[in-house]
């Protein structure tokens, strides 16, 4: 799925400049359920970017399926996002003015599909994480817990290849991270998508089939 | 989906959708009743000039007048009798004399420029008048001697003391002296679709046509022809020629220039006053508006001392209250609507931008989505844009209000008009007043003193705000420009916002 060969990224802040990502060679299968693990400010989130498509190396390569995807322009790129990969994030990142029902068809949007299919598909991934009921409620009037299951279902509405989730349980309590867990397990389990978590809690990280560790910008093995 | 999500921001967002709306609004509402009352003014104003100049002139042309050389008279008509004039009743010698001539401070100019202003490019129609004052002197006074003595005396007495004066008005010697002057316009009798007799309405009889040429007939003003108790068929003395009066009108214009106590055939006229192949000004109509200019710049390059007015120039010769709400429209009212335009888009502008910066976040996770720049552009402009027609909206609703006030108010102006290089004749006791109305105005003539005063010409015009497709088309015009000029900065803002920073910025 992913092929990350020599991959750098150096960031300025003011006159430092930091080395969030060191020469990274990595390769991550289709299907596979990798967990991202390391402290604050290892590099770990502008991983989960390089591989989101969201940022540019500034030196190596990133493939997705055999694609480079560092040199694409932003057109390029923002059509495979809108395609192929799903973002979970930590904050959810639901838009305050839409429902959950319409923000999870803000990821079909970019598909171009009618609205009438755009609204069906909305309502079959609510249904899928449990939140059927609260398609028509604004993000303020739904639990941490709740609001994720509908972020969630926006990144699996487009049916991606990838999912992509950083530190998705991290703004919830253990009860609702169990749940959400289950979610994404359930969901990486039945569609078959590779399923990537970037986290600081080992007992998130411990239910991945293969556990990554970055360090400085650095990865490695676990 | 976009109709959906411009619709729940601007829901969602109430406070600046309304803050943005409501400067928007204020600024296109004062910009429809500045631009209304600014066309009602220049309505009043071009009121105003149509009383003083006459339908259809685009242009006038004239002859500033210069002061006379040394040696020359200067001033108004001399009377001179000799030892025999008048005739001698009872011991009183009554006296009366009548003269035609240029009014005061009249500058004529030969009437060869009618010809060339008529060979001027785009030209439709002129027409030239001549500008007079008819001044009568009437006296009585004791017979005089120069013996001193009565005339049943025979020879030089001189140890005998003169007799005290007998005879005059008083019966002891005294005398009395009137003088009675009116305004005589001489015109060209076949030229009723320009110039002075396009401005006057028939009262009585007929006015002047192209059969009248050299005759001595004369059309009175009506009020003048009251005052004077003159009727239609009567005869009245101009320059000690009798002139039939066929008829009688009221006049539109307020001015000396085109309007006057007694328009007579133009060459008789010039006959009369000794200003033979002489006019005073001259009235042109340009084939088009487009073409005024032009002509303008054409007459004064074939007349370089002739004064050449538009009815622009003539615009700025209006005063009194008129001019004053003229002066405040175009400066106060102009900048002020410019000034709270500018702060309403900037504060569109910065509010919009300030929007952008607080969502980030929304859309560094819809970028992350797939969402493309273009469309996050489109939705932040869109959003701005309608935020824009709200506000066009309300403005034009305030405005409409605005101007129904103003109109409901309905200020009354008044506007004088200053000649502006044209004669001016004055008009004796005889002169009056008189009313006429064009366009919702009401003028008011007074022909000033004796021997040729200048002509006041005051104007009272009900101000009229008109509403007009163009005002509310600049108005939604105004209202659509702001809220796109916002939208592109915002949308602008928004496009350079990296997906990954957006995200990392607020994570």
């Amino acid at each position: 799925m992913y092929t990350l060969t020599n991959l750098t990224k150096t960031y300025q802040q003011g006159t430092r400049t930091v080395h969030a990502l060191k020469n990274v060679d990595l390769h991550i299968g289709a299907g596979q359920h990798v967990a991202i693990q390391g402290p604050t400010g290892g590099g770990k989130s502008t991983l989960l970017q390089m591989l989101g498509g969201l940022d540019r190396p500034t030196s190596g390569s990133i493939a997705i399926g055999g694609e480079d995807i560092s040199k694409m322009p932003d057109g390029t790129l923002a059509k495979i996002r809108a395609k192929e990969i799903g973002f979970v994030f930590q904050n959810f990142n639901l838009i305050p003015t839409l429902t959950a029902q319409e923000n999870v068809e803000t990821a079909l949007e970019p598909l171009g599909i009618p609205g009438e299919l755009r609204a069906k598909r909305a309502t079959q991934a609510l249904a899928s994480v449990g939140l059927a009921d609260r398609a028509g409620h604004l993000p303020s009037e739904l639990s941490g817990g709740q609001q994720q299951r509908v972020a969630i279902a926006r990144a699996l509405v487009k049916e991606p290849d990838v999912l992509l989730a950083d530190e998705p349980t991290g703004a919830l309590d253990e009860e609702t991270r169990d749940e959400i867990l289950d979610i994404l397990e359930g969901l990486w389990r039945d569609r078959g998508l590779t399923l990537i978590v970037v986290t600081h809690d080992s007992a998130v990280a411990r239910r991945a089939e293969r556990r990554l560790h970055i360090k400085a910008g650095t990865v490695t093995e676990r | 989906m976009f109709f959906t999500y411009l619709r729940r921001e601007l829901a969602g967002r109430r406070r600046q959708t309304a803050i943005i709306a409501i400067g928007m609004a204020l600024a296109i509402a004062l910009v429809i009743i500045v631009n209304s009352v600014a066309s009602g003014v220049k309505a009043a104003q071009a009121s105003v000039l149509e009383s003083v100049y006459g339908v259809g002139t685009d242009i006038t042309v004239s002859q500033t007048p210069t002061p006379p050389e040394e040696g020359e008279g200067g001033g108004g008509p001399r009377f001179e009798f000799d030892a025999d004039a008048g005739t001698t009743t009872d011991g009183t010698t009554e006296l009366s004399q009548s003269r035609l001539m240029a009014g005061f401070g009249a500058s004529t100019f030969d009437a060869g420029a009618l010809d060339t202003v008529l060979g001027v490019d785009n030209v439709a129609a002129a027409s030239a008048t001549l500008s007079l004052t008819n001044t009568t002197f009437n006296g009585e006074m004791p017979q005089f001697r120069q013996d001193g003595g009565s005339t049943e005396q025979s020879g030089p007495t001189t140890d005998q003391q003169a007799a005290p004066p007998q005879g005059g008005p008083d019966g002891a010697g005294g005398s009395a002296f009137d003088v009675d002057s009116f305004s005589v316009l001489g015109l060209d009798p076949s030229a009723d679709a320009i110039g002075p007799l396009s401005a006057v309405s028939l009262a009585e009889g007929r006015t002047l046509d192209a059969d009248d040429s050299g005759a001595n007939v004369a059309v009175l003003d009506a009020d003048y022809a009251t005052g004077a108790e003159l009727a239609v068929g009567d005869t009245i003395d101009i320059g000690g020629t009798d002139f039939e009066v066929v008829g009688t009108v009221t006049s539109n214009a307020a001015d000396s220039a085109s309007a006057s106590n007694v328009y007579i055939p133009l060459d008789v006229a010039q006959t009369l006053s000794g200003e033979e192949g002489m006019i005073s000004n001259i009235f042109v109509q340009a084939a088009s508006s487009t073409d005024i200019s032009q002509v303008q710049a054409d007459i004064e390059a074939a007349l370089p001392d002739a004064t050449v007015s538009t009815q622009e120039d003539l615009a700025s010769s209006v005063s009194g209250s008129l001019s004053t709400a003229s002066d405040l429209v175009s400066n106060l009212g102009l900048w002020l609507s410019l000034a709270v335009l500018v702060a309403a888009f900037l504060i569109a502008i910065l509010f919009t931008i300030s929007g952008v910066t607080r969502r980030t976040r929304e859309f560094g996770t819809l970028k992350a989505i797939g969402w493309a720049n273009r469309r996050i552009v489109g939705q932040v402009a869109g959003e701005s844009l309608v935020t824009g027609l709200i506000g066009g909206a309300v403005g034009i609703a305030i405005g409409l209000i605005g101007i129904l006030v103003i109109n409901l108010v309905a200020p009354t102006l008044s506007g004088s008009a200053s000649s502006g290089g044209f004669d001016l004749a004055g008009g004796g006791p005889g002169g009056g007043a008189a009313g006429g109305d064009a366009s919702g105005a009401t003028a008011t003539r007074s022909f000033g003193g004796p021997m040729g005063q200048t002509a006041a010409a005051t104007t009272e015009v009900v101000l009229n705000a008109p509403i007009t497709v163009s005002v509310i088309a600049i108005a939604v015009g105004i209202s659509i420009l702001g809220g796109l000029l916002a939208g592109a900065i915002g949308g602008w803002r928004a496009s350079r916002l990296r997906p990954a920073e957006a995200l990392r910025s607020v994570g």
